[in-house]
């Protein structure tokens, strides 16, 4: 509105000055704009959640007529059961859970254990060793990809759940970012009271580091969650037994084997990505600032 | 105390210190991951060099990132604005930016693979609603390139949304109120005083997009792989999509070649972390002629 105004006069500064309502309404574009910009924004951001929702729904043919159907039709449930006829749907969605379930547990007691060390202890080698962790965190996975192929055919986990899991289990950035919140959520009165009382390390760890750096482990829990279950490059090289996937990889392959049939290609993406868009709203408030959290620190 | 952090550091020496350094030994080494491998000295990094697949691969991510990169920080920044001023269900729309952010890049590259194709597509039936001609989406490098693009920076410009938000209201009211005071407008306090104080936050957003963006794998595979197994994994149409991660994952997994996968691994690392370098001396170099000023 009054955007391109001219710089300062006195009298102006004097009249903002004694009008601060005025002044604010003034500070801000028009309202009505940016709430009719961020809704098409939040419209765009959700609308191919919607989309998928439609072509899984509906028969190939009524995806791609002039003009296409813009609402979901009655065909879901059948897209559906030709997904999990077509391929072990049902076995890449449990394979996932598994997966997705044991690197998230892994992680928050491993990444815990250490994190604490690190924050509350003195130890030698300690600014050694965590050098050394985030210096490796930094290196990009396509480095390791080969090398963790041929550990995993030298221990025979080719094609095996575990391959998966264990390397997922020593994830560096949760140790980072629980050391950070270790070191601001816990007193080192609250630590000098806990030996007082006796307790040792592991007492400590789970009677006062572990229950007040709850919301901290809720947020890695959500984020480690989410990475193991859309974790796509390694499961694709690892798991060779067409009969053993993750829910992506099968994904992907309907893909590239049924690619005819949209509207059970379509069905599979969306149950693909469905249980974790249940995770995140269910943690959204909170995940949603944490993660904003992480990057400002 | 050692008995807390040993598990970890086991699992991280086995799993991520010696693969890592293995694979430096590797990418001198000629393997096919069967039989001896056979020690090539420097071979393999003169083959890289002179590979015009992979020089063809360097340009194509490079395509991708700049045609990705400025508009997602362009839009982010200007929602990130937005949403400092709006106070009404600024959690709902932070939500909802975000939620391209988790959903899975496998799903959303078959949805998107749908939604460009190149005959029925939703994104040529829009076009020819408003009386333009069909684009080749995916049957064509650069139409392959800005698909991809377009994904990206669908599932990305939330997140770093999310983020710069952050970094502007961790930036103090009072300095507003100064300028308010001095009658800079809205545009101007955003030009002169918000974006100079976000600069730590733009240098992160830029820095996590550039190492994100330059190793871009997920989208390209699942966007242009087919069914056929004639050179799989190649890129689709003219080689468009073969980012550098693709064709390092096609060299040691679709072809077997480990010593040479290794050393296009160490490549593309090595031309990460120069441009990694180059993105932040673009933002932060500038920051002291700033405060000098």
């Amino acid at each position: 509105m009054t955007s391109t105004r001219l710089p300062v006069t006195v009298t102006e500064s004097i009249v903002t000055a004694y009008e601060p309502r005025r002044s604010q309404r003034r500070s801000t574009p028009p309202q009505i704009v940016m709430y009719i910009v961020l809704t098409i924004g939040a419209v765009v951001s959700i609308f191919p959640l919607y989309w998928l929702l439609v072509m899984a729904s509906n028969a190939t043919g009524d995806i791609y007529k002039s003009p296409p159907t813009f609402v979901p039709g009655p065909r879901l449930f059948e897209n559906v059961a030709m997904v999990f006829t077509r391929i072990d749907f049902a076995g890449a969605l449990l394979n996932t859970i598994i997966v997705a379930s044991s690197v998230t547990f892994l992680v928050l007691v491993l990444d815990s254990l250490a994190a604490f060390a690190f924050a509350k202890f003195d130890f030698p080698l300690r600014r050694t060793l965590f050098t050394i962790t985030l210096v490796t965190f930094m290196l990009p996975m396509q480095l390791a990809v080969i090398p963790q192929f041929i550990t995993m055919t030298n221990l025979g986990w080719v094609g095996e759940l575990q391959a998966l899991i264990v390397p997922a289990a020593a994830n560096a950035f949760g140790i980072f970012w629980l050391r950070q919140y270790i070191v601001s959520a816990i007193p080192d009165e609250l630590m000098d009271a806990s030996v007082l009382d006796g307790a040792g390390f592991f007492r400590q760890w789970f009677a006062v580091c572990l229950p007040l750096i709850r919301p901290g482990l809720g947020f890695l829990g959500i984020y480690t969650f989410i990475t193991a279950w859309n974790d796509y490059m390694w499961p694709l090289v690892v798991l060779t037994d067409p009969h053993r996937l993750t829910l992506q990889v099968a994904t992907a392959q309907l893909k590239s084997a049924f690619g005819q049939d949209y509207g059970m290609v379509m069905a599979g993406a969306l149950l693909s990505v469905l249980p974790l868009l249940v995770v995140f709203l269910l943690g959204a408030r909170q995940f949603v600032g944490d993660i904003a959290k992480g990057a400002i620190r | 105390m050692y008995a807390a952090i040993a598990p970890f550091f086991l699992l991280f020496l086995a799993f991520g210190v010696f693969p890592t350094a293995y694979s430096l030994v590797l990418s001198f080494q000629d393997w096919n991951g069967l039989g001896a491998p056979e020690w090539v000295g420097t071979s393999n990094f003169e083959r890289l060099f002179t590979d015009g697949t992979f020089w063809l691969a360097v340009r194509n991510t490079f395509v991708i990132f700049v045609l990705s990169t400025f508009p997602m920080l362009a839009i982010a920044i200007t929602i990130a604005a937005m949403l400092n001023n709006a106070v009404r269900y600024s959690t709902a729309f932070r939500i909802a930016y975000f939620v391209p952010n988790i959903t899975s890049v496998v799903a959303m590259a078959v949805l998107f693979g749908s939604i460009f194709s190149d005959n029925f597509g939703l994104a040529n039936a829009a076009l020819n609603a408003v009386g333009l001609p069909d684009i080749p989406w995916l049957s064509t490098p650069l139409g392959i390139q800005v698909t991809i693009a377009i994904l990206i920076t669908y599932q990305w410009t939330g997140y770093n949304a999310i983020i710069l938000l952050a970094g502007m209201q961790s930036i103090g009211t009072e300095i507003y109120e100064a300028a308010k005071l001095d009658g800079a407008g809205p545009i101007r306090s955003f030009f002169w005083m918000t974006l100079p104080l976000l600069r730590p936050t733009i240098l992160f957003v830029l820095v996590i997009s550039t190492i994100t963006g330059l190793q871009s794998f997920t989208e390209a595979q699942v966007l242009t792989s087919t069914a056929s197994t004639t050179n799989p994994n190649s890129g689709g149409a003219g080689q468009g999509g073969l980012t550098m991660v693709l064709y390092f994952y096609q060299q040691a997994f679709s072809y077997s070649r480990f010593g040479y996968g290794a050393a296009i691994a160490w490549g593309v690392f090595l031309i990460v972390v120069v441009f990694t370098i180059i993105s932040w001396r673009f933002v932060a170099g500038r920051r002291e002629d700033k405060l000098s000023g």
